[in-house]
């Protein structure tokens, strides 16, 4: 039972960040029917920006707790201005072209961003300080979940719950689901709709930073290369869900964490991608459109 | 009230419009008429800045707005009923008309509107926590019209209301234009294939034919007129 525990409590915590990144393709995806390929990318800067801030503030002796808030709100700025630039320079342009053209775009903005990290920083792996301090209320849960794992399971459950807020009350988030609804009308009913696509991108970076984040911490080192994988499996959660839709995002990132948690303490850590893509091959052949999305309907 | 002069709209190389004159003053119900692929539609997303000109001049109270947004365009008084209605399927009734509203802050108006859309169709009120997606074509064309109207346009353009729909829905649908018209002073060019209904709402009409105006008169005139009979009125 206690394994069975630890190994649902590392599930969950992967699945809160795959959660977390996939919400940055689904809400694009609602948005403007794209497949943002270099979102894994703002992940991966997210995390490296956060690591020289932690790096600069630790040799200037801050706490450890400022280091992380700080690490933070320093990669989530930095990486929602690099999502509003992608957007501006990248996709913006090939709006109105064929589909093709834009997913091009970002599969070339996301080699041109892994190579530009990997030249203008490094290509070994560089470790990364472990920011979130160590505490010791969870008792005897203490040997299921560790603090970093606590950490990242509530920062998550924080953010989805906030954004979900944020979409369903706030005067932008309307326009977003009117957006995602229907771009044309919601251009007709005045809602200016290159803000929106903006907005999009800008919380679906800041989203992935604060997951990169997190992550690097966990984990402990980054290199410029994370954000491929992680942008593979975010996307999958994605599509595990049913992209376009945002509880799908969660609970495909959270199904996705469980699958390979469980899969690598039960069989193999071996197979943990197998099972992984194998879940995600069998939604798509029995539910194409995911768990929570919707079929597209035809419209007369 | 507004004026298209010169316009010419493209789709990429593909020329939708051709040098189009048109002219709506303030009350008029003016309809545009023509077949399938004349260039209607366009002409609409050309004054609501969807599908901006290439070249030519819209003017709206002497304004020009041909390099205006759609939502600055909105802002000024102009509303689109959309071809297709474009209702927004996962909002109930009662947000849909609340999206209409979307650029508008003085709450008490909003309801009020929203109260007088009700009044206008009460099958709304009967239906308003339902979902857009839920609703009979007719309802959606209502629900469409009434969107248009809770941003309390000046101009509302309406495209192609009786597609689709039954005769009892269409004429049910068309009274109530003349009825917002006669009432609120709404001024109102409407897009239509239904020539002989769209000449009997409107005060004056325009006839398009592969993106060019090829004619313009009263309504009564162009009822009567031997050409429009054949090729739109099927007499």
């Amino acid at each position: 039972m206690e394994y069975f525990l630890e190994l649902f409590f590392s599930g969950l915590t992967r699945g809160s960040i795959y959660a977390l990144i996939a919400l940055g393709y689904t809400m694009v995806y609602g948005i403007i029917e794209l497949i943002n390929f270099a979102h894994g990318e703002i992940y991966m800067i997210g995390a490296f920006v956060g690591l020289v801030v932690a790096g600069i503030l630790t040799s200037f002796g801050f706490p450890a707790a400022s280091i992380i808030v700080l690490a933070s709100i320093a990669a989530i700025i930095y990486a929602a201005a690099y999502g509003y630039t992608l957007e501006k320079i990248a996709y913006r342009p090939l709006r109105d072209a064929p589909r093709l053209s834009p997913l091009i775009s970002a599969i070339g903005m996301s080699i041109f961003l892994q190579n530009y990290v990997m030249l203008s920083q490094t290509s070994d792996f560089l470790s990364f300080p472990n920011l979130i301090p160590e505490f010791h209320f969870l008792g005897k849960f203490e040997s299921m979940v560790g603090s970093s794992d606590f950490v990242i399971i509530v920062v998550a459950a924080v953010v989805m719950v906030a954004l979900n807020l944020f979409i369903k009350f706030t005067r932008m988030g309307k326009a977003m689901r009117a957006t995602a609804q229907n771009r044309k009308m919601a251009m007709l009913v005045g809602i200016n709709v290159d803000q929106v696509i903006s907005a999009t991108f800008v919380i679906g970076s800041a989203l992935a930073a604060v997951g990169g984040i997190l992550i690097a911490s966990h984990i402990g080192q980054i290199n410029f290369f994370i954000g491929f994988i992680a942008g593979i499996k975010a996307f999958t959660a994605a599509v595990l869900g049913g992209i376009g839709s945002i509880p799908g995002a969660m609970l495909g990132g959270l199904i996705l964490g469980w699958t390979e948690s469980f899969c690598t303490g039960y069989v193999s850590s071996d197979y943990e991608d197998v099972f992984a893509f194998a879940l995600l091959v069998l939604i798509l052949i029995f539910r194409p459109s995911g768990l929570l999305g919707k079929a597209p309907i035809q419209k007369v | 009230m507004l004026k298209l002069k010169n316009v010419n709209t493209f789709y990429g190389n593909i020329q939708a419009l051709r040098n189009i004159n048109i002219e709506v003053g303030q009350g008029e119900i003016i309809t545009l008429i023509g077949a399938n692929g004349a260039g209607k539609t366009t002409t609409l997303m050309t004054i609501s800045g969807v599908v901006p000109p290439r070249t030519g001049e819209v003017l709206y109270n002497g304004e020009p707005i041909h390099k205006a947004k759609p939502d600055k365009i909105v802002k000024m008084g102009i509303s689109q009923v959309p071809e297709g209605r474009l209702i927004f399927p996962d909002l109930t009734i009662t947000e849909n008309l609340d999206m209409g509203a979307f650029l508008r802050d003085d709450k008490e108006g909003v309801k009020a509107d929203m109260d007088h859309v009700f009044e206008l169709f009460p099958i709304l009120w009967e239906r308003r926590r339902q979902l857009g997606g839920n609703l009979s074509g007719g309802e959606q064309q209502m629900l469409a019209i009434s969107r248009a109207l809770m941003a309390r346009p000046r101009l509302l353009l309406l495209d192609e209301p009786s597609l689709g729909l039954a005769p009892l829905i269409i004429r049910q649908i068309f009274e109530i234009v003349k009825k917002i018209n006669e009432e609120s002073g709404t001024t109102v060019f409407l897009v239509e294939q239904n020539a002989n209904l769209a000449l009997k709402t409107a005060h004056r009409g325009y006839v398009m034919e592969n993106g060019e105006i090829i004619l313009s008169d009263t309504s009564d005139e162009l009822l009567a007129n031997e050409d429009i009979k054949k090729a739109y009125l099927g007499l």
